[in-house]
């Protein structure tokens, strides 16, 4: 059992506050650490890794700390974001000597099983600068698996994924949650995250916004206000017909767009909703966009609630 | 010692194309040998002005600064030094490696070329060919410890290590007196001066100077970078 603790931490860059005051115990399973592009998540798993020091507070992987004690690294993977990676080494020489940087009895047989797990024996001899995207993360999750740690990070690992070597990846990662193992890994998509994780860290603007089961943090995520665009043929009388329903909670006419301002009360109800009224009234819809589904404001409503 | 870090620093430095451009340098000392050898001047003098500034002087420091700054600043700008840092390996241990693989990189091609050159131009004369190799070989090492230390601690290690070489060794130390105490180059000479035929090489700086400095600059170079590498950070990208 390998349990990260957070102990109030913070973390500032001179006068920007990257991590404020962040409390957080990550324990066997998958645990998904999500928030939007600068909420501090590399911040935070930079300090998980070792490769940062916390401003105030500690890190700790079971009571070590994990800043400057290299002790830590036989327990932890690491999975970083960045892609180099000795581009002139073939992915067998490359698992290997992550294998032999450990120390480990026997080097061959270890990096022969991580990259079985990753099942990327089709392409270990081919030089890792030849690699896509997916392949490289593979590679790279074979060398932090070299030395079977109890511990894996992973910083943003789907980026610039396919969606079949995603689907692999999540399977991968769900075969080491299910072992017993702490697995932790960032993301900026909340999909990606509920179908991965059971537990959830959400970090917004450097501060710890919410935690815990996956279904929790969905609710408060879609339960709130949803606000759409839409401009269609008959604007007025598509008004009408939307207002009667009770799965919306007002409509503005606005004049200089041209279009509804619609404030949904249930995502869901919404969606199937309008076009179906649509449709009876024999409405065309041009335009439905939803005005503030960007992460950013998923997230601050969040954090104000 | 680790023979897997001392592997990676040697593809990592050799291979790409800056392997080939550390024979440049020291085939232009070797031709340039050549064709002052034809020259109709006092061949000991032409030796000691080529051996000791253009190769002591200018392309140890060179290479130092390529190869010292090359085993090291490399992987940690384009972030694959975490695949060594994220290991149970002692950091002194990592430094050292890349140390003992910029030191001999350093002797391949600055002393090895020095020799040869030497030999071109006086053959065995004053033992000059032996003693400005020797100089070579212990300010390339320290060289090399230098400038390791400054791949790790600066992003901007070549501009840094430039500006070291050309303005403190080059204008610095030759212009002003005090300065040379404290010149790389100077305690190579120094030693060149010790091996070689009484009175063939003058170098300002004792012997009983130079080489405890050297030792000074090239240990505490190599455990600071050690203490330093243990604390890397890594800028988040957010």
């Amino acid at each position: 059992m390998a349990v990260i603790t957070i102990d109030k931490v913070s973390r500032w860059f001179g006068n920007v506050v990257a991590v404020n005051d962040v409390s957080m115990s990550i324990g066997p399973g998958i645990t998904g650490l999500l928030g939007p592009n600068g909420a501090g998540k590399s911040t935070l798993i930079h300090m998980m890794s070792g490769f940062l020091a916390p401003s105030a507070g500690a890190v700790t992987l079971d009571g070590e700390q994990i800043w400057r004690n290299q002790q830590v690294y036989r327990k932890i993977g690491l999975v970083p974001e960045r892609e180099s990676m000795y581009d002139y080494l073939t992915g067998w020489e490359f698992v290997l000597a992550n294998a032999e940087l450990h120390g480990l009895p026997d080097p061959g047989a270890a990096a022969e099983r991580a990259l079985a797990l990753v099942e990327m024996e089709y392409a270990q001899e081919r030089r890792t600068g030849t690699y896509s995207k997916g392949m490289k993360q593979r590679v790279k999750m074979a060398s932090a698996l070299v030395h079977d740690p109890s511990v894996l990070l992973l910083d943003e690992p789907f980026n610039g994924m396919d969606p079949r070597q995603r689907l692999h990846l999540m399977e991968l990662l769900r075969r080491f949650g299910a072992d017993g193992r702490t697995v932790l890994f960032s993301s900026h998509i909340l999909e990606e995250v509920e179908q991965l994780a059971r537990h959830i860290e959400v970090v917004v603007a450097g501060r710890h916004a919410a935690s815990g089961d996956f279904r929790k943090i969905r609710r408060l995520m879609t339960d709130r206000p949803h606000r759409y665009l839409v401009r269609s043929s008959d604007d007025r009388r598509l008004a009408a017909a939307l207002i009667a329903d009770g799965s919306t909670a007002g409509i503005e006419l606005d004049w200089q767009e041209r279009a509804l301002r619609i404030q949904a009360i249930n995502f869901q109800g919404f969606t199937t909703l309008l076009p179906k009224v649509a449709k009876e009234a024999g409405i065309r819809l041009y335009t439905v966009s939803p005005d503030d589904e960007s992460l950013e404001s998923v997230f601050s409503y969040l954090v104000a609630s | 010692m680790n023979r897997t870090v001392a592997r990676l620093t040697v593809l990592g430095l050799l291979g790409r194309r800056r392997g080939a451009l550390l024979l440049v340098v020291p085939a232009l000392l070797l031709v340039i040998s050549v064709i002052a050898r034809g020259a109709d001047v006092d061949k000991h003098d032409l030796a000691v002005s080529i051996l000791g500034q253009l190769s002591l002087g200018t392309l140890v420091p060179i290479l130092g600064l390529v190869v010292g700054t090359g085993v090291i600043a490399t992987e940690i700008d384009d972030g694959s030094i975490v695949y060594l840092l994220a290991k149970p390996l002692p950091r002194w241990k990592i430094i050292t490696t890349k140390l003992a693989v910029a030191i001999v990189t350093t002797w391949v091609f600055a002393a090895v070329p020095t020799f040869l050159a030497g030999l071109i131009l006086v053959g065995t004369q004053d033992n000059l060919a032996v003693a400005f190799t020797l100089g070579t070989m212990v300010s390339g090492a320290a060289y090399s410890a230098l400038f390791l230390l400054l791949g790790v601690v600066t992003r901007h290690a070549v501009v840094a290590g430039l500006a070291y070489a050309l303005v403190w060794e080059s204008l610095v130390g030759n212009f002003v007196n005090g300065a040379k105490t404290l010149s790389v180059q100077q305690w190579g000479l120094s030693v060149a001066r010790t091996v070689a035929a009484d009175g063939s090489i003058s170098a300002p700086v004792a012997l009983g100077v130079a080489v405890p400095l050297l030792i000074v600059v090239t240990v505490a170079a190599t455990a600071f970078a050690s203490v330093k590498l243990a604390g890397l950070t890594l800028a988040a990208e957010e």
